[in-house]
């Protein structure tokens, strides 16, 4: 018996939907860099002072153990910028890596709240964990 | 099917072996600050007697926080992993000076500092002065201290709680968050040591 055209297409169809999972459940996750970067532009204290609620970074960040659990912090300002642990000068960068996963309550002056949350979430080591992430990572990039 | 799922994934992973190269070894465990920029003069009175500047420290690695005597949490744990850090150390602790820098001048003085270091670690100094001294070293570091006062009058106050690492050279290498074990201070002293 001759199969169907129909037939054929829905066991490619299956065959790639279970090579998609394999790849997203098994192969290991890369990036480019573990480094996740934000910048504090020049004037943002001064636009602070002239009264503008300015939020140039996001007041929580979401890292990764052992994909993306470095934070890399660019005071390009006139003025030093107290992130959380520590001062940075004009001109200087902070890179902040995370080994563990919890979550961090820091201050930073470079928010209109004074405050900043640093998720790091553990290392995605199960496939069902590793597709989750593979779709987040997705729908953060789109 | 989950059978064919496995295997293909498994066959992708090994054959995809290689990872993101982790931080090399001689990175610091701490957060680095770049460029290294000179750490901000202290001009405060220190629980030896002497005046306090890091200049005094020249040579050696500092470990500079802020805390106060009366803190009931994060300043027992931070002194007693610091002492846990020099004593690891072994001989290399004398090129390693904690100094702790009081939040609270109106309670701390260079006597109470003394009492309270000295329990943890003999070498540790202690920075007082005046509570207009005082802000102008918080200030150059970033440092936010904030006065609780409770019911009965007492006071707590909320601080700043991480560590800068200064080189032996005077400059603000990095800084380390509340919360890292004694070896992660062992790992990146020996590093500051090195250079």
């Amino acid at each position: 018996m001759k199969p169907s055209i129909l037939r054929i297409v829905s066991i490619a169809l299956v065959a790639m939907l279970v090579l998609a999972l394999g790849w997203a459940g098994f192969a290991p996750i890369h990036a480019l860099s573990r480094e996740v970067l934000f910048e504090i532009p020049r004037g943002t204290f001064a636009r602070r002072m002239a009264g503008n609620k300015v939020e140039i970074l996001p007041s929580r960040i979401v890292l990764t153990q052992g994909v993306r659990d470095v934070l890399l912090l660019r005071n390009l300002d006139d003025v030093p910028q107290v992130f959380g642990p520590s001062i940075m000068m004009s001109g200087q960068s902070l890179r902040l890596p995370f080994e563990r996963a919890a979550e961090y309550q820091f201050a930073c002056t470079a928010h209109a709240s004074g405050q900043m949350t640093i998720v790091v979430e553990p290392e995605p080591r199960w496939p069902w964990q590793k597709i989750a992430y593979r779709i987040r990572e997705w729908s953060e990039n789109r | 099917m989950l059978l064919g799922t496995a295997s293909v994934g498994a066959g992708i992973a090994l054959a995809d072996a290689p990872r993101v190269a982790g931080p090399p070894d001689d990175l610091l465990k701490a957060g680095t600050l770049s460029p290294v920029m000179p750490a901000p003069e202290l001009r405060l009175h220190g629980s030896d007697g002497q005046p306090l500047t890091l200049e005094r420290f020249r040579g050696k690695v500092v470990l500079l926080a802020f805390g106060f005597s009366n803190c009931g949490e994060v300043c027992p744990i931070t002194l007693a992993t610091l002492a846990g850090a020099r004593r690891k150390l072994g001989a290399d602790a004398h090129d390693v000076q904690v100094v702790y820098v009081t939040v609270d001048p109106e309670r701390d003085d260079a006597a109470q500092m003394r009492k309270f270091l000295g329990s943890f670690d003999a070498t540790f100094v202690g920075g007082v002065g005046s509570r207009a001294e005082i802000e102008v070293a918080q200030k150059s570091y970033g440092i936010s201290a904030v006065k609780h006062t409770n019911a009965d009058g007492s006071y707590s106050i909320g601080h700043s709680s991480s560590i800068y690492l200064i080189d032996r050279a005077g400059g603000l290498r990095a800084v380390m968050p509340y919360g890292h074990p004694t070896d992660d201070f062992v790992h990146d002293l020996r590093i500051l040591l090195r250079s």
